[in-house]
């Protein structure tokens, strides 16, 4: 049954996320955080993570360490395969129409409709994993005791470098990491508990 | 016949695998390389082809590197060359997410690992803040009212109202197929 849901809640990932990039973000967290609980928002923080500093699709990686961690490595495929057959079915039945038709209207009205609202989407799961670390939770805080100042600053620091110079987003990631673990030793505990 | 054949599946199956294991970055990254081996290197598919390819894998769901990928295995070899493609891609991270996903048990209990997951993950918030920047920016910078409203739209459903993204989706595509075939019986 386990087996069915998770290679169920794949599908979806791979049905749904549209655009490319991190638009499997949202549907990912929906699924395996929001209605499964198969992870806490932090473990996903921390695929998500694991995800930026490793090659690979963030939904594939998502497979595979939700799978794994559920019911080891059958699982892991399980839920691989689901993630990728709705785009087996789907690429292959659109090149057949192209290579017959081309013409693509009806997928790229669907697309022109759905960029906008993957950026949404996107910006709220985002906003989700820094509302995390800046306030413990996935939501705005009830008082301000609950924010992490430096966290805070360290983020608008490290955002304002990325919008101005286009650092590698891993060095990004690792350096605001080490930073944080030097800071903690140092005695200057970044992380509000 | 047969030699050659198998020859064309492992070409296939060793491009896509090294491909999808050493390219950090994601479909934008990685479709571009697929392009240079494929169309540049081995002179498999064409550029016009290729580009075409990259449209429909765009125009899809799900991973962009992978329904690339699936596109290139079908052209040079059908069904059997899409399932190799499709195995090369996937077979990187599934591995390699697997064993990290071993070790990620293994030590995420100590204090300093915890730190750093946690430093990592405000590393993370301005990745993925920096890339909805960008992509926000380029929603605005059409000009037009129904991308933008969209965009509220549906920040404001999922944030606020709390509905299922699902439904956000769904209805997102449906308003993009309704106005382009709006737009393009005014325009015949």
């Amino acid at each position: 049954m386990m087996y069915l849901q998770l290679f169920w809640s794949f599908v979806q990932i791979g049905l749904l996320s549209f655009g490319g990039g991190y638009a499997a973000l949202p549907l990912i967290q929906m699924q395996v955080v929001t209605e499964h609980q198969w992870l806490t928002l932090q473990e996903f923080a921390d695929v998500l993570t694991i995800s930026q500093m490793t090659p690979g699709p963030i939904a594939i990686n998502a497979a595979s360490f939700v799978g794994t961690r559920l019911l080891g490595i059958p699982g892991a495929v399980i839920a691989t395969i689901g993630t990728v057959l709705p785009s087996l079915v789907i690429v292959l039945t659109l090149a057949w129409f192209y290579f017959r038709y081309r013409n693509l209207s009806a997928m790229q009205g669907a697309l022109y409709g759905l960029r906008p609202a993957v950026v949404a989407l996107i910006a709220s799961a985002g906003l989700s994993i820094l509302f995390l670390a800046l306030f413990g939770s996935s939501s705005l805080p009830q008082s301000l005791d609950a924010v992490s100042w430096p966290a805070m600053a360290l983020f608008i620091l490290g955002y304002v470098i990325m919008r101005k110079r286009k650092v590698n987003p891993i060095v990004m990631i690792l350096g605001t990491g080490i930073l944080v673990v030097i800071l903690t030793m140092a005695g200057l505990p970044i992380q509000q508990l | 016949m047969n030699a050659k054949h198998n020859h064309l599946y492992r070409t296939l199956f060793l491009q896509t695998f090294t491909l999808s294991a050493f390219t950090i970055g994601g479909g934008y990254v990685i479709v571009p390389l697929m392009r240079k081996a494929f169309v540049e290197k081995l002179e498999w598919i064409e550029e016009q082809e290729m580009l075409d390819m990259i449209a429909i894998a765009q125009s899809a769901p799900g991973v962009i590197a992978v329904n690339t990928s699936i596109l290139v295995g079908y052209k040079v070899a059908k069904i059997k060359g899409a399932l190799i493609t499709l195995l090369g891609t996937i077979l990187p991270p599934l591995i390699l997410l697997t064993l990290l996903s071993y070790v990620y048990e293994a030590i995420r209990d100590n204090a300093i690992v915890q730190t750093l997951f946690y430093g990592m993950s405000i590393g993370v918030a301005v990745v993925i803040l920096d890339a909805v920047s960008s992509m926000a920016k380029a929603v605005l910078s059409q000009k037009k009212l129904l991308p933008v409203v969209l965009m509220i739209g549906a920040f404001l459903a999922t944030t606020i109202l709390k509905i299922h993204i699902v439904f956000i989706i769904l209805f997102c595509a449906a308003v993009g197929i309704i106005s382009t075939l709006v737009v393009k019986k005014a325009n015949s």
